[in-house]
C-alpha cells in the first residue's frame, strides 16, 4: 500500500467537556477521493480546522506529505501543499476574479515581497490564473467584481484558487453546496479528474456526489469515526444505517 | 522615603483608578454591547466636569452639581447616541472613529465657545475639605478619600446591575447574541440608548468628581480617554473585571511610578537627573505595563480570545 | 478611472502651478501654505498605505510625524550647538544636511513602526486602534518629560537645514523639495497598491483567513506595509519641522494622528490622490474658516460628521463620480 499523503493519528478535540473529536484516525491515500459525511454538529468542521491548522488537537498528531504539521499554523500547512476550499467562500470580495487567482498563484510562488512591478502584469501568474479559470469554467468572469459572483461561482473560483497552488492535497469543505443540479454535476465530473493531480479530503453533504465520487468513506458521529470503507461497504455498515441514515431518514 | 507618603501615594493611585474604572466601565460596555469604538467618551467626562463646576457655581450646592453633571452627560449620551451613533451600528471601525473624533471637536469648540477657554474651578464642598487621620496617623484628604467610597460604591452597584438586574441580564444578553436578544422582543435600539447613555452619566460623574480635584477645563477628557482606552485593552475589551482590575492596575502603576521611579534613580544618579529621567520614564510606564500584556495575552488580561 | 485620471493630473497641477504663481507674484505666504500641503499630503500618502491599502485604522501615525520632526530637531540641534550627539562608543555628530537627516527620520521612523506594529496587529480591529493610539500618547508624554530637548517647549532651529545646490530659505526652493518628496511618495505609493506585495495587502485587508489560505502570513504582509508607511510618514515629519524651522510635543499629539486620518476621508479612502486633496481641503479650511471665526473646528468637526455619515467617496468620489471599492 502506498504511504499516505494526509494522516490524523488518534486526535482529540475538547470544547469544555464537549468531545469534539474523538480518537480521530484518518488517511488520504494517492489518487484517491476520501469522503468524510456525518450528520450535523458531528464535528466534521472541528475535524477539518484540525486538518487546516485553525486549531490546534489536545492529544493525537497529524502527518502530512511525510511530516509531522499538528504544531504548524494554517499557512505553513498551506505551503507545505495542503490546498483549501471553505463550507462558506472566504474569498477578497473587492478583487476581481482574476486577481483572486492571480494571489493563489503568488503564493505557491512565494515572492510577495516584491512592491514595484504590477503584479497583474506578470505573464507568468496571470498565465497560471487563467488556465485554473478555465479548468473550472469561469474564464469568461475573469474581470467580474468576486463580490458579483452567485453562491455556485464564487465556490468553483475557490477551486481553482485552490488549483494554483499546485497542492499535494485537496481539503474541500461541502463544494457543491449551493450549486444546483447542474452545477453539481459538473463539479462531480471536475472533482474525478482532479483526484489524478492529488487525493482530496471530502466533506460533503450530497449524497449522491459522494457515492458517485468517494474511492472510500470515513463517517462521523459524535466527533468519533464509527465506520470507514468502501461507498458499498459503506452502506451495508449497520451502525452506518441506524446512526446516520437512520437519523437522515 | 517614608512609608506613610508610600501609604498616601497608593491611596491616591487606587483614587485615580477607581475614577478611571467610571470611565472605561462605559467605554468597555459601549464596545461590549454595542460594537463602537467612542473617542468622544472622553468628551462626555468633560460634559460632566463643566455641567458640574456651572451648577455648583449656580446654586451653591455641590451635591447639586455632581447631579447636574449626571443629568447633563446623560443627556449629551442620549442626543450623540441618537442623532450619530446609532447610524454607526453597521459601519466599520474606521467611521465610528472618524464620526466620534468629529463629535471631539464638536464638543471642544463647543465648549469652548460658550464658557470661554480659561478654566473654571470646581470647589470642594467645605464639609469634604481638610484632612482625615486615618488608622496609623496617616493624614489624607477626606474629598479624595470621599471619592475612593463613591467609586467603589459605583463599582459594586454596577457589577450588581449587570450581574442581579433584568437591565443587567438584557445587557450580557446583547453582549453575546445580538439576534437573539430582539428576537425575545426586546427593544434593542432602547437597550443601546440606555446603554450609552449610563456609560456617558459614568463618564460625567467621574469627571465631575476630578473636576474638583483638577481644573475644569476643555481638552481634559482627551488624556482620561487615552488612558481609558489602555486601561480596556489591558483588561481585554468587553469586559467589566477587566475594566475594573485594568483601572486599577494602571492608576496604581501611573501614581506610584511618577512617585518611585525618580527616588529609584536618585540611588546612582545626581538628583536633577534622577528626576528627569525618572520622571520622563514614569510617563512612558502604563504604556510599558500595556505591551507587556500583549506581549503575553494579546486579548487583555479577562477579554474573549 | 480616466477622468479620476485627469482629476489627479489637475490636483497636481494647481498644487505646483498655485506657488509658482505665487513666486512671480510676491507672495510667499501662498508658498508656505502649499508647502505645507505637500507635506502634510505626503503624511497622509504614508498613512494611506496602512489605512486605505492595509486596512489598519492607525490613530498612532503622529508617532513617526514626530520622530521625523525630532530627527530634524535633534541633528540639526548638535550642528548649531556644535555637540556632538554622543561620543561613546562612537562619535555621533550633528547635521544640517537634509538627505542625512531624512535617512535618519526614515530609519528610525522604520524601526520604531516595525515594534509598535508587531504589538498592535497581534490582535487587530479595535484593539489595533487603541493601541496604536496609546503608543503615540507614550512617545507625546515621553516628549514633554524629556528636558534634554527642550520638553514642552519644543526645540527651535535657527536657519533651514541645506540641500545641495538649493537655497533652502527661498521659500519656492524649499517647496520644490516638498513637491518632489511628495511625488515620489505619490509613485511609491501608486506602485506598491499595484504590485504582487499590494495585492496581497489588498487581500488581507478584504480577508486575511484568504491570504493564509493560500500559503502567505497576513500579519507578515500587514506589519511590512505598517513599516513603509510609518517610514514615509517620518519622512513628512523632517521636512514639516524643516518648514516650521521648530519641533515641540504637539508633532506627537493624537489630535495630528486623527487629522491624518481626516485628509484621506475627506479626498476619499482608497484613493491614491486622496490624501493631498485631503490636506489641502484641510489647510483651505483652516485658513478661512480660522479667519472667520476662533471656532473653525468645530465647522471641521460638522463637515467631517457630514462625510462619514452620508458622503464616504470623499471629494475625488463626488467629483470623479465613481465608487472605489469599499466596503
Amino acid at each position: 500500500m502506498t504511504e499516505p499523503i494526509l494522516r490524523t493519528e488518534s486526535i482529540t478535540k475538547y470544547f469544555g467537556a464537549v468531545k469534539a473529536s474523538q480518537d480521530v484516525s484518518l488517511e488520504l491515500r494517492p489518487g484517491e477521493i476520501h469522503a468524510l459525511i456525518g450528520p450535523n454538529g458531528a464535528g466534521k468542521s472541528t475535524l477539518i480546522k484540525q486538518i487546516a491548522g485553525n486549531l490546534t488537537p489536545d492529544a493525537g498528531r497529524i502527518w502530512f506529505d511525510g511530516r509531522d504539521v499538528t504544531r504548524l499554523g494554517t499557512v505553513a500547512r498551506a505551503r507545505a501543499g495542503l490546498g483549501r476550499t471553505f463550507q462558506i467562500s472566504s474569498l477578497a470580495m473587492e478583487y476581481t476574479v482574476l486577481q483572486n487567482v492571480v494571489l493563489g498563484a503568488l503564493g505557491r510562488d512565494g515572492g510577495v515581497m516584491r512592491f514595484l512591478l504590477p503584479a497583474m502584469k506578470d505573464k507568468a501568474l496571470v498565465a497560471e490564473a487563467e488556465a485554473a479559470l478555465d479548468r473550472v469554467g469561469l474564464i469568461d468572469l475573469k474581470s467580474t467584481r468576486t463580490a458579483d459572483l452567485s453562491h455556485g461561482q464564487r465556490r468553483q473560483l475557490e477551486v481553482a484558487v485552490a488549483l494554483t497552488l499546485r497542492p499535494k492535497a485537496f481539503l474541500m469543505d461541502e463544494p457543491m453546496a449551493g450549486l444546483g443540479a447542474g452545477g453539481s454535476k459538473r463539479l462531480t465530473g471536475f472533482l474525478d479528474t482532479l483526484r489524478a493531480e492529488a487525493p482530496i479530503l471530502l466533506v460533503e453533504h450530497d449524497m449522491d456526489a459522494v457515492f458517485a465520487l468517494a474511492d472510500r468513506i470515513s463517517v462521523l458521529v459524535y466527533g468519533e469515526v464509527i465506520a470507514t470503507g468502501t461507498a458499498a461497504e459503506i452502506r451495508a455498515n449497520r451502525d452506518v444505517r441506524t446512526a446516520y441514515l437512520g437519523e437522515d431518514a | 522615603m517614608s512609608v506613610l507618603l508610600l501609604i498616601e501615594q497608593i491611596l491616591n493611585g487606587l483614587q485615580f483608578g477607581l475614577m478611571l474604572f467610571l470611565i472605561s466601565a462605559g467605554l468597555t460596555l459601549i464596545f461590549g454591547v454595542m460594537g463602537i469604538i467612542n473617542l468622544a467618551h472622553g468628551s462626555l467626562y468633560m460634559v460632566g466636569a463643566f455641567a458640574a463646576a456651572a451648577g455648583a457655581a449656580a446654586t451653591g450646592s455641590f451635591v447639586l452639581g455632581l447631579g447636574a453633571a449626571l443629568m447633563a452627560a446623560a443627556i449629551a449620551g442620549v442626543i450623540v447616541e441618537v442623532l450619530v451613533i446609532r447610524r454607526l451600528y453597521d459601519r466599520d471601525h474606521l467611521d465610528q472613529v472618524l464620526a466620534t473624533f468629529a463629535l471631539i471637536l464638536i464638543f471642544s469648540e463647543g465648549t469652548r465657545w460658550v464658557f470661554g477657554s480659561f478654566p473654571l474651578y470646581l470647589d470642594v464642598p467645605s464639609w469634604l475639605s481638610g484632612a482625615v487621620t486615618l488608622p496609623g496617623g496617616i493624614p489624607y484628604p477626606l474629598y479624595r478619600l470621599t471619592i475612593i467610597g463613591i467609586g467603589l460604591a459605583v463599582a459594586a452597584g454596577l457589577f450588581l446591575l449587570i450581574a442581579k438586574t433584568r437591565v443587567g441580564i438584557r445587557i450580557r444578553a446583547g453582549e453575546s447574541d445580538r439576534e437573539m436578544i430582539a428576537a425575545l422582543g426586546v427593544d434593542i435600539s432602547k437597550l443601546y440608548t440606555l446603554v450609552f447613555a449610563l456609560g456617558a452619566a459614568l463618564a460625567g460623574f467621574a469627571g465631575a468628581l476630578v473636576g474638583a480635584i483638577q481644573s475644569v477645563q476643555v481638552g481634559m477628557g482627551e488624556p482620561m480617554l487615552i488612558l481609558a482606552f489602555v486601561t480596556i485593552v489591558i483588561g481585554g475589551i468587553g469586559s467589566i473585571k477587566g475594566a475594573f482590575v485594568g483601572a486599577i492596575l494602571v492608576g496604581l502603576t501611573d501614581t506610584l511610578g511618577r512617585f518611585l521611579l525618580p527616588v529609584l534613580f536618585g540611588v546612582f544618579m545626581e538628583p536633577s537627573s534622577a528626576t528627569a529621567v525618572g520622571s520622563a520614564l514614569a510617563s512612558m510606564l502604563i504604556y510599558i505595563l500595556m505591551a507587556g500584556v500583549l506581549i503575553f495575552r494579546p486579548t487583555g488580561l479577562y477579554g474573549k480570545a | 478611472m480616466i477622468r479620476e485620471t485627469y482629476l489627479n493630473a489637475l490636483i497636481m497641477a494647481l498644487l505646483l502651478g498655485i506657488p509658482l504663481w505665487a513666486h512671480v507674484a510676491g507672495q510667499p505666504f501662498t508658498i508656505t501654505l502649499a508647502t505645507k500641503v505637500a507635506i502634510l499630503g505626503l503624511a497622509g500618502v504614508g498613512l494611506n498605505i496602512a489605512l486605505g491599502l492595509g486596512g489598519m485604522v492607525s490613530l498612532g501615525h503622529a508617532v513617526f510625524f514626530g520622530i521625523g520632526g525630532y530627527a530634524m530637531g535633534i541633528l540639526a540641534h548638535h550642528a548649531q550647538t556644535y555637540t556632538p550627539l554622543m561620543e561613546a562608543p562612537l562619535l555621533i555628530e550633528g547635521t544640517k544636511f537634509m538627505p542625512a537627516i531624512w535617512l535618519v527620520a526614515v530609519v528610525v521612523s522604520a524601526v520604531v513602526a516595525l515594534a509598535i506594529g508587531a504589538l498592535s496587529l497581534r490582535t487587530g480591529g479595535v484593539y489595533f486602534i487603541m493601541i496604536t493610539l496609546a503608543f503615540g500618547q507614550m512617545f507625546y508624554y515621553f516628549a514633554i518629560s524629556w528636558p534634554a530637548y527642550g520638553g514642552e517647549d519644543g526645540l527651535s532651529i535657527y536657519v533651514r537645514n541645506e540641500f545641495p545646490g538649493l537655497n533652502t530659505l527661498v521659500p519656492i526652493q524649499f517647496f520644490a523639495i516638498a513637491f518632489v518628496a511628495l511625488s515620489l511618495g505619490l509613485i511609491l505609493s501608486h506602485l506598491i497598491a499595484r504590485s504582487r506585495f499590494g495585492l496581497a495587502l489588498g487581500a488581507a485587508r478584504q480577508n486575511s483567513e484568504r491570504v493564509q489560505t493560500v500559503g502567505l502570513d497576513p500579519m507578515r504582509v500587514k506589519l511590512v506595509a505598517f513599516v513603509i508607511s510609518g517610514a514615509i510618514t517620518g519622512l513628512a515629519g523632517a521636512l514639516f519641522a524643516d518648514l516650521n524651522r521648530f519641533v515641540a510635543p504637539t508633532m506627537f499629539s493624537w489630535h495630528l494622528s486623527g487629522e491624518l486620518i481626516i485628509f484621506i476621508i475627506l479626498g476619499g479612502i482608497g484613493r491614491l490622490f486622496g490624501p493631498v486633496v485631503g490636506a489641502g481641503l484641510f489647510i483651505l479650511l483652516e485658513h478661512f474658516l480660522g479667519g472667520l471665526s476662533e471656532y473653525w473646528l468645530i465647522y471641521v468637526g460638522a463637515i467631517l460628521l457630514g462625510v462619514v455619515l452620508f458622503a464616504r467617496g470623499g471629494l475625488i468620489g463626488a467629483l470623479s463620480g465613481r465608487e472605489v471599492a469599499h466596503d
